[in-house]
């Protein structure tokens, strides 16, 4: 018998999980372009409104909506990529902050538009509902699903990082990025590749995140600031940074709430500015 | 420093003395003058958008704030509500446990703004880039949070109540027209602008443009960029507090909106509107967007926000120095013109 404490733990881990989904390209594109994209949740929240679309009105079931709930988010950014956020890979940060900051704005209406502003429910398949006992906890279905499910993105993440010759590319940009030009490899088109494949993922998080945080169109605000504060502290373009700063802000989050109720969110934030005080480049990050 | 000869400066070219420089920036144009005599328009005028003049008046003081650190030293805060804030909360809390003279009210707000931001300026002037906007966003919501948590005190998300003001001076109480709300806050928004064109015209503004073009080079000529920073963030975070002591003031309420990030935000559309770093941006910003707002009421704040978010897309696409700045190229276009 473990004692409730691992249940939160528990809880904690899932949740942190579901942030490096959400999280973790946007740490990849930053480190690439030192490109400051406020709209990342916009298209996280886009994957949760393909899934709640395709589950709710076309009956599909949920696990096959989430390769599609990838595919939108990957596709619609790289349109957002060549037509605005190319242009402005040599401004400022200010410059960046705002046009992201406008396009996350367009997209708050467009959803509150086109499906209200209501929390959107989705049906999960049977499987994932109820709990299990574990060693005397009970953990829930979807929790253990996130997890698992989460750990093995993190592996594909890694292996392709490591071992792929594109993952070889991106790193290498990542490191030195005029070096890496001088070599002979297409930046610009291992950008727009990382993008996509982080909006993507970003996707795939928004549409796994509705059944823990649910969906309305505020997503794209209330979850940036937490998509933030996992890339500002686990340094950029770090997958090992990212994976441990969304645990542990994952676990402070949900224990914060579970053990100080009173004090809210204000914990989180707590933790952030500390530990950027701490370390400015992050717990991983070598800028 | 001194040169040793009264040097025989060419009328001809003041610029290229620094203090003839100095002294040419800090001229007072005619559409200046112009543009002032216009703010007393509302009095006569449009004598039923008083308490709306009296707001952007309020606005406009917080983005010119803004525009001194974002504007003149580069240093992008995503989280100066909070300094709004506390001014706003200061006076208001000021007026119902102390005494509800307004000047005193206003100067409390303005120096415990100034206190927290001078504290809070050791940890920004640390920081570029990403992590100084995560650093002030964290900041901003840690306000925000708070104001939110400490329900005795400040009302949490049912806002403060029971500010009362006296009359001004003893004499002009606070109507609901907004005569004295107007009056009031145009005249802390022209004497704080004073100020500001002074202090941006002066070699301490020259080297706060100088920590923006290049941070790093500018301590190698003397400069240091982090005590810069510091002093500049203390002054805006004064002048934002400001500001709100005066909204709470004239509305004798303060919401919590009034420390949350959208308020942060929207300083931000609107100085980046106007054109940051430039004296007038934050002042043409604030008024149009807040006639915008007004006038656009009447459409839900959702789809409000749609309209916003395409104008910042615009602006950052085709007017990168904001309507000012858009202005002034079409002028100096027209007087080039063959």
């Amino acid at each position: 018998m473990l004692p409730p404490f691992f249940g939160v733990l528990f809880d904690g881990i899932a949740y942190g999980m579901l942030l490096f989904v959400l999280s973790v390209g946007l740490s990849v594109t930053l480190g690439l372009m030192n490109f400051v994209n406020l709209a990342h949740c916009a298209f996280a929240m886009l994957g949760g409104y393909v899934t709640v679309t395709l589950v709710n009105d076309l009956g599909w079931p949920f696990f096959a909506t989430l390769p599609l709930a990838f595919a939108v988010a990957a596709v619609v950014s790289v349109a957002f990529e060549r037509v605005f956020y190319r242009r402005l890979y040599r401004s400022t940060d200010l410059d960046q902050v705002l046009l992201t900051i406008g396009i996350a704005f367009v997209s708050v209406a467009a959803a509150a538009y086109f499906f209200g502003t209501l929390q959107q429910p989705v049906q999960t398949p049977e499987l994932l509902r109820g709990s299990t006992d574990v060693l005397g906890l009970r953990l829930g279905n979807y929790r253990l699903f996130l997890v698992g499910f989460s750990l093995i993105i993190t592996l594909l993440l890694v292996l392709g990082l490591e071992y792929t010759r594109f993952g070889a590319q991106v790193r290498a940009a990542v490191d030195n990025q005029r070096m890496a030009r001088g070599l002979g490899i297409n930046v610009d088109r291992t950008f727009a590749l990382t993008f996509a494949l982080g909006s993507g993922l970003a996707g795939l998080g928004g549409a796994l995140a509705i059944e823990i945080v649910g969906l309305d169109p505020s997503f794209s605000f209330t979850y940036l600031v937490y998509v933030l504060i996992v890339v500002a502290v686990g340094g950029l373009g770090s997958i090992a940074g990212s994976l441990a700063a969304a645990l542990l802000i994952g676990i402070s989050d949900i224990a914060g709430k579970y053990y100080f109720p009173e004090l809210g969110a204000f914990m989180i934030y707590l933790v952030m500015v500390a530990l950027l005080m701490w370390r400015p480049a992050g717990l991983f990050g070598k800028r | 420093m001194s040169t040793a000869a009264p040097a025989p400066a060419p009328a001809a070219a003041p610029a290229l003395t620094p203090h003839g420089y100095l002294r040419a920036q800090s001229r007072w144009h005619p559409l200046e003058i112009v543009f002032w005599l216009a703010t007393l328009l509302p009095f006569f005028i449009f004598p039923q958008y008083l308490s709306l003049a009296s707001q952007i008046a309020i606005t406009a003081l917080f983005a010119l704030s803004l525009d001194l650190i974002l504007g003149y030293a580069g240093v992008v805060s995503l989280g100066h509500a909070a300094f709004f804030g506390i001014g706003a909360y200061a006076a208001g809390l000021f007026s119902i446990h102390v005494w509800g003279e307004p000047f005193s009210g206003l100067l409390f707000g303005t120096v415990l703004a100034g206190v927290v931001g001078f504290a809070a300026s050791f940890i920004v002037a640390r920081f570029r880039h990403l992590t100084l906007i995560m650093v002030t966003l964290g900041l901003g919501l840690l306000a925000h949070e708070a104001a939110n948590k400490a329900h005795w005190l400040t009302g949490g998300s049912d806002g403060l109540q029971g500010v009362k003001i006296l009359p001004l001076f003893g004499l002009f109480k606070f109507d609901l027209y907004g005569y004295v709300a107007y009056s009031y806050a145009l005249g802390a928004l022209f004497v704080l602008f004073l100020a500001v064109r002074l202090l941006v015209n002066s070699p301490f503004g020259l080297a706060l443009r100088g920590i923006r073009e290049n941070w790093v080079r500018m301590p190698a000529i003397g400069a240091a960029s982090r005590a810069h920073i510091r002093t500049a963030f203390t002054i805006a975070a004064a002048i934002a507090g400001l500001a709100g002591a005066l909204l709470a003031q004239t509305t004798q309420t303060v919401a919590l909106e009034s420390i949350s990030f959208g308020r942060s935000a929207d300083v931000l559309v609107m100085l980046v509107l106007g054109g940051a770093g430039r004296l007038y941006g934050g002042l043409i910003g604030a008024i149009i967007f807040m006639v915008a707002r007004d006038q656009f009421s009447g459409i839900a704040p959702q789809y409000w926000y749609f309209w916003i978010g395409l104008l910042l897309i615009a602006v950052v696409m085709l007017l990168p120095n904001g309507v000012l700045g858009g202005l002034s190229a079409l002028a100096a276009r027209w007087r080039n013109r063959p």
